[in-house]
């Protein structure tokens, strides 16, 4: 009786969990994603703000030509537990940009510079112009991409470096379709955007393909959760504090039970 | 004489409303308040003197739990919904903006959102703490028929917050779940369209789950508050499922429940938070993170961690209606378990094979539960099946059946005895949650 | 003896159940504070909180409305009278005694920037109206003078000069 109790509760447990599992199912390749070690994983992760800076040099040279940022904007380079540019270092990129804006006093448009408070520009002015300028795909906006994707930032750096030059016999490529090793189904219509040098970075750092790759990661992450350090700065605090005060309860529960007369 | 008449007349006088003012224990001004609104006599006597039986375990603490996340759901819920945009272009991009620019927007969402898991995962217990001891019994059947009505508000709440964010999932899950109405004969198509507002899931349909969400979200407040009162007038089971006797058996709310209490919901608030700032995505689906999209259904599309069950009975069954009808009454048999199960004995600890279904019957949820995350084919669908099947038997046959050929085990007579033996080591009980 | 030690166990139970309490209280504060907290102005709204505005086709005499934080901004071109009058006023007569040099930017006598938000309570007054020939708030009937200080009516103070540059010669930075 005892032992079967036991048992019954204990696979409750292991079920729950057990069922939580379904993610699995969700994946079509089952290829094991490659884990690189990121700097704001685990219950004190920060991001590195260096490579956050070179992440989005990467974005900006690179992925920027078909890939918009809709929901970020130029303020929030600058902004605490992001890159943290320099005010004047936004503003300078910011100016970058030539932005539709208006109507002015006469009801027209005009364009002007950029200033920090304008959202990033999109490559194209909608999704059929950037499906019309790409052969039909979309390529997909990438503000919360890291968690739009199971696997997140380990799914995106895998892709990243997972375009081989051998394609197995049983994947037959159509013009225009590349192979991927992560990609779900293998193929995919972007071109390996990443490799040695794509990048020339201003801080010297050398420019490998697995460099590149963990920087754009590291700034698509920022971009998707940028409240992930205050996020965990938090977290830690507030588990700290509800488990003092769990003991604390605890103890005063104690204490109030011992007045229910120890038992007739 | 007709003087007479009327001078007793007004001798016999008494004003329509029977309770008289005055009659508080209290003076001064809650005194004054308390006499003419007896509000604080109310609190007191519900509250702080209400006799508890003792024995209770920490099972009796999802109560006072789920309370505390309804009043955060609502305090959270309140303030994304002064920032939230029910409109279809603008949804997707308002809840980014709680997320990215309102102050403190990342922690209130990622609260409600993770709130609304544990609430399920606490009402998930709550029910289990009701099958196991027999708490749906005489004289506490309507308190149990409430709690399945919250139950029925709590998914109707949850599916169309769900929907709000108006990513892919949202779109989807919306659209699965009300095209569940075209099951019914002859109208169905008509009451979808009418549920829409359109032709599709749209900006109509939207704006009108934003409403409704509130809407439920309030009438569960008030079925809650039914629900309490009911049980305020049966008063609580207990593990021994005895009812107290004489104070021998009981302890007062406050302090003795009201520390028990508060010290559960710290250990469960713990492992929310805890959840919530370190894996705030977990419980969700990337999918979601893709605005929504009418052209393009994604790969594996799978409802809420808390809804799979169901959904593995909705799929298990080859036919439109049937499958719904199989899904709903799933749920909706549990209000029949009072009159199905008609054995005298409430507590499990004494009905050796009762207790045997009732793990069965948690199996059989958690089967269900991974069957839904998982493609409806092949295997997964047999079992499935049998799951569903169980499901049912478990109501309509084993219910019955134990309670006739069942010969409960020799019961103490009284709660401080139940926990004399508990002592002993005559009674065995549920380890993780006593006290 | 023993009513001293029955004492001290009291106290001792009081001083767990007051810390317990306190803890809790500080940990409820806390959580209420992001509540609040959401309700305040967002970081974009606060990142859109400078404009910039061109003044180079503003006639003397004339005067532009701008909107800044939500909030209407007079910009008027002051003819030299109107000028002259702002600054001969006997401060005695002043409500919110205030130098009309010190509503202005220096060299810069003739564009007065003013939030065009009656310090009373809150509506827009009109400008070229009222006793003083500055603004005249329809609502409580509040007159202000060419500088856009307060001289007759409810109201208790002038009306607000923002924020501002000029960051060139026909262009102004408000916030």
């Amino acid at each position: 009786m005892k032992s079967s109790l036991f048992k019954s509760s204990y696979l409750f447990i292991i079920l729950f969990l057990f069922s939580f599992s379904n993610i699995s199912f969700s994946k079509e390749t089952n290829v094991e994603l490659l884990k690189p070690s990121w700097s704001f994983d685990g219950f004190f992760g920060k991001f590195d703000r260096a490579s956050l800076q070179r992440g989005y040099q990467v974005y900006k040279e690179v992925c920027a030509s078909c890939h918009s940022m809709k929901q970020l904007s130029y303020r929030n380079l600058g902004e605490q537990g992001g890159p943290e540019f320099t005010e004047a270092e936004v503003k300078a990129i910011a100016s970058q940009y030539e932005v539709l804006d208006g109507p002015n006093a006469e009801g027209e448009m005009f364009t002007r510079k950029g200033k920090p408070s304008d959202k990033f520009k999109s490559p194209y002015l909608n999704e059929n112009a950037s499906r019309a300028a790409n052969g039909g795909a979309y390529p997909p906006d990438m503000s919360v991409l890291v968690k739009a994707r199971p696997g997140g930032s380990d799914y995106i750096y895998s892709l990243l470096m997972g375009y081989e030059e051998k394609v197995p016999d049983n994947i037959k490529l159509e013009d225009g379709v590349y192979y991927n090793k992560y990609m779900p189904g293998n193929k995919i219509r972007m071109a390996k955007p990443l490799s040695e040098g794509s990048v020339s970075y201003t801080d010297g750092t050398k420019a490998t393909q697995e460099q590149l790759s963990k920087d754009v990661v590291a700034f698509l992450t920022w971009a998707a959760e940028p409240h992930l350090e205050a996020r965990k700065k938090l977290g830690f605090k507030s588990v700290v504090y509800l488990l003092i005060l769990t003991i604390l309860v605890y103890f005063v529960k104690k204490k109030i039970w011992l007045r229910v007369e120890p038992k007739v | 004489m007709n003087d007479q008449t009327s001078k007793t007349s007004k001798e016999h006088f008494e004003p329509v409303h029977t309770n008289k003012v005055g009659g508080s224990p209290f003076t001064g001004v809650t005194g004054w308040i308390d006499n003419r609104l007896p509000i604080i006599r109310m609190f007191r006597h519900e509250y702080l003197d209400f006799q508890v039986p003792k024995s209770l375990s920490y099972f009796w603490s999802f109560g006072g739990i789920l309370t505390i996340c309804l009043v955060l759901l609502i305090v959270t819920g309140i303030s994304l919904g002064m920032h939230y945009k029910p409109d279809a272009n603008q949804a997707f991009d308002s809840v980014e903006k709680i997320m990215r620019d309102v102050n403190f927007g990342w922690l209130i969402r990622y609260a409600h959102m993770n709130l609304a898991s544990f609430f399920f995962i606490a009402v998930y217990l709550h029910i289990f703490r009701g099958l196991y001891y027999g708490s749906y019994k005489e004289p506490r059947e309507l308190m149990w028929l409430l709690g399945i009505v919250i139950f029925f508000l709590m998914m109707a709440t949850a599916f169309l917050g769900y929907t709000l964010p108006w990513g892919q999932m949202s779109y989807w899950g919306a659209t699965v779940i009300t095209n569940l109405f075209s099951a019914v004969p002859l109208v169905g198509d008509f009451i979808v369209t009418w549920l829409w507002g359109d032709y599709a899931v749209g900006d109509a349909a939207l704006n009108r789950f934003y409403v409704l969400h509130w809407l439920i979200a309030f009438l569960i407040v008030g079925v809650v508050v039914f629900h309490v009162i009911a049980l305020h007038i049966v008063g609580s089971n207990n593990p021994s499922g005895i009812e107290p006797k004489d104070t021998r058996d009981t302890v007062s709310f406050s302090p003795f429940t009201t520390s028990k209490d508060l010290l559960a919901m710290l250990v469960f608030l713990l492992i929310f938070v805890a959840v919530m700032m370190y894996a705030p995505n977990y419980l969700g689906h990337p999918d979601n993170y893709i605005p929504a999209n009418p052209m393009v259904t994604p790969a594996h599309i799978v409802p809420e961690w808390y809804f799979l069950p169901f959904y593995a009975i909705l799929r298990s069954i080859p036919d439109k209606l049937m499958g719904v009808i199989a899904m709903v009454s799933s749920i909706a048999v549990l209000g029949l378990l009072p009159w199905l199960d008609f054995s005298k004995v409430r507590s499990s600890v004494f009905r050796p094979i009762w207790k045997q279904c009732i793990f069965l019957f948690v199996l059989d949820f958690f089967v269900l539960m991974y069957i839904g995350g998982a493609p409806a084919e092949g295997i997964y669908l047999v079992i499935a099946r049998i799951g569903t099947a169980f499901c049912f038997a478990f109501f309509f046959i084993l219910a019955p059946l134990v309670s006739i050929i069942e010969k409960p085990l020799p019961m103490p007579t009284s709660i401080h005895e139940f926990e004399e033996w508990k002592k002993q080591g005559k009674i065995k009980t549920i380890k993780l949650f006593n006290k | 003896m023993s009513e001293i030690k029955n004492k001290d166990k009291t106290t001792r139970r009081d001083f767990l159940t007051t810390v317990t309490a306190t803890v809790g209280a500080v940990g409820v504060g806390a959580a209420v504070l992001p509540v609040i907290s959401q309700m305040n102005p967002d970081s974009s709204v606060k990142a859109l909180a400078s404009i910039e505005v061109d003044l180079s086709k503003v006639k003397e005499g004339q005067e532009i409305t701008v909107l800044w934080r939500g909030k209407p901004v007079f910009i008027k071109r002051r003819t030299k009278e109107e000028i002259q009058k702002a600054q001969q006023t006997n401060l005695k007569d002043l409500k919110d005694p205030q130098e009309d040099k010190l509503r202005v930017k220096k060299g810069k006598d003739e564009w007065l920037v003013v939030v065009g938000v009656c310090t009373h309570l809150g509506c827009v007054p009109i400008g070229g109206k009222g006793d003083y020939n500055g603004w005249f708030c329809p609502c409580h009937g509040s007159h202000y003078d060419t500088s856009g200080r307060i001289r007759k009516g409810p109201a208790p103070t002038n009306l607000e000069v923002p924020q501002y540059e000029f960051v060139s010669n026909d262009k102004i930075k408000i916030g």
